[in-house]
């Protein structure tokens, strides 16, 4: 996914403890009590790729409807980001293993 | 009975509708067994941001805070006394056999009830906008959430477009708060919000307060405008491009856009419960039906906005009331509430005024380029859901098997009503109704096919 800046803004709620992740390999800091959807759009514009169309996805409902948010891990199933804590060290990616299918 | 000899009452949702109907069944005697996929109990309008987050409930609920804390104060006396079993990040993908299927992170199980209520709450309603599949676009609900659940705007430059209470009250909050509103755009044409104003007037204080928002935000407020495309690049929306109410072309700079049409009831788990349905013309949508109680079948249960949408105070007597005829049913002594029996009907009345002030511009569906991707999921176009038509596809769960709208991941809860109006258009259905309604299928929330198989080897 290109570099990019984050998508969010942060209005409120700005004093809480760093808490560290990493994304596509790279480590990144975000908040804790963030979800996984806001720690990674605050540096990054999209959560993955459109497994049906050219276009990058960044979550539509956050309330655990839609299903538009999923995102890969470097091990393990992927999460549902607007509805999963952050837990420092996660590593997440926004490309799938290189050996899905 | 299934264990001891107390009956075995879940109720499925710790919204406004599920906490009150818990608190009513613990009144009458009962232990309720409370399933919410949130992480502490409140629903989407009264969520509570996590554990450490200061914002005052003033700043988080507004005019509504005494009601939101006095929601979340109820449940945590409840839950921390024992008299109910809070399952919080819990979610019931099935029903079948006087069982739910629970999904949680340690995986899939199963629970027995001898009674359901179902307060499973709404979801937006969406109309596709060409564009609309970028990454960037959003639901009003989900911008809501973003700034009530986690401080945050879902972009520098907002555009909010659509339809109903939440555009003006969401338009209102992220201005206070210090995000940048660029456009609050309406559908809904002013000699039409006027229509509804008969039953809005039955609840004035809410009229006053909404009309009083809208003032507030002043020229960035535009009613009866056309939604023409979300403008893109590889980041996502650039700028919302519409038509103001004399038809003239307009182009708004954005880089985030919030979409909602008011709400549409999450009724998936009733329909997997057997119960019945009907096309409700006031609301442009398929509603389970119940009596007056919420009494839908036998043992089962509705309760709130997955019932009939009439907001959170309706959901807190509709919680009330199903709880109620629960109790009854079960041979127990049950709270009357002729008050919120009456308080309910005005509800009613104003949530039908509601429905007719601000509505989902249905028909426009049908106009939708060829191009436009109905199924946000998999990316399926208006024209390819067209194509489904001449082969048999002039009913949804037939345009489902041969075009996959209604496949995907959100199984049709963000696609099935537009799509819906393509096929009846594409079929010459007078209504829309003749179109169908998708069925329920399970899980109704994705699960991973391990959870599945450890739950059948546990052979429960």
């Amino acid at each position: 996914m290109s570099e990019a800046t984050g998508r969010l803004v942060r209005l409120a709620e700005g004093d809480r403890a760093p808490l560290r992740f990493f994304l596509d390999g790279v480590a990144r800091q975000a908040l804790a009590g963030d979800t996984v959807l806001s720690a990674v759009l605050s540096v990054a514009p999209a959560l993955r790729r459109s497994e049906f169309g050219p276009e990058a996805r960044a979550g539509f409902c956050l309330m655990g409807a839609c299903q538009d948010c999923w995102i890969w891990q470097e091990d393990g199933p992927r999460l549902r980001a607007c509805s999963t804590p952050l837990v420092a060290d996660m590593r997440l990616s926004s490309a799938a293993p290189g050996d899905w299918p | 009975m299934s264990r001891g000899d107390k009956p075995r009452v879940v109720v499925v949702g710790a919204g406004p509708a599920g906490v009150r109907a818990a608190e009513t069944l613990v009144a009458g005697g009962l232990a309720p067994i409370v399933i919410d996929e949130g992480e502490r109990a409140g629903g989407q309008i009264y969520r509570r941001p996590p554990q450490g987050f200061t914002r005052p409930p003033a700043t988080l609920y507004g005019p509504e805070a005494a009601k939101a804390v006095a929601l979340h104060a109820t449940f945590d006396a409840l839950a921390t006394a024992g008299a109910l079993v809070h399952h919080p990040r819990s979610s019931v993908i099935g029903v079948a056999d006087g069982r739910l299927q629970l999904l949680e992170d340690s995986g899939a199980r199963w629970v027995a009830y001898d009674s359901l209520i179902l307060a499973t709450g709404a979801m937006d309603r969406v109309m596709p906008v060409p564009g609309w599949e970028n990454p960037g676009v959003y639901t009003l609900g989900a911008m809501q959430i973003a700034l009530k659940a986690q401080g945050v705007a879902l972009g520098r430059r907002l555009v909010l477009a659509g339809s109903g209470p939440l555009l003006t009250l969401l338009a209102a909050q992220l201005t206070k708060a210090g995000a940048q509103v660029a456009a609050v755009l309406d559908t809904s044409p002013m000699r039409r919000q006027l229509r509804g104003f008969a039953g809005l007037s039955a609840r004035p204080l809410f009229a006053v307060r909404g009309l009083a928002m809208r003032l507030r935000l002043g020229r960035l407020y535009h009613a009866g405008v056309t939604l023409d495309r979300i403008e893109v690049d590889e980041r996502g929306p650039v700028a919302l491009l519409w038509r103001d109410g004399a038809g003239r072309k307009q182009r708004t700079p954005c880089d985030a856009v919030g979409l909602g049409w008011h709400l549409r009831a999450e009724t998936r788990l009733a329909d997997l419960a057997g119960c019945e349905f009907a096309y409700d013309e006031t609301w442009r949508q398929w509603l389970p039906q119940a009596d007056a109680m919420g009494r839908a079948r036998p043992g089962v249960y509705l309760a709130g906005d997955g019932l009939r949408i009439l907001g959170a105070d309706g959901a807190q007597i509709a919680g009330r009331l199903a709880a109620a005829a629960c109790l009854h049913d079960l041979g127990l002594p049950a709270p009357e509430l002729a008050a919120d029996k009456r308080r309910l009907a005005r509800f009613s009345r104003f949530a039908r005024g509601v429905a007719e002030a601000f509505p989902w511009p249905a028909e426009a569906a049908r106009d939708l380029p060829d191009e436009t991707v109905i199924c946000r999921c998999e990316g399926v176009k208006a024209g390819e859901l067209r194509g489904t038509v001449d082969f048999g596809g002039s009913e949804v769960n037939r345009a489902k098997s041969l075009g996959r709208v209604g496949m995907g991941r959100c199984q049709g809860r963000y696609c099935e009503l537009a799509a819906a109006q393509i096929i009846a258009g594409c079929a010459g259905h007078d209504s829309v109704e003749a179109a169908g309604r998708l069925r329920a299928q399970a899980p109704v929330r994705p699960a991973p096919i391990a959870a599945l198989l450890e739950d059948a080897a546990d052979g429960s």
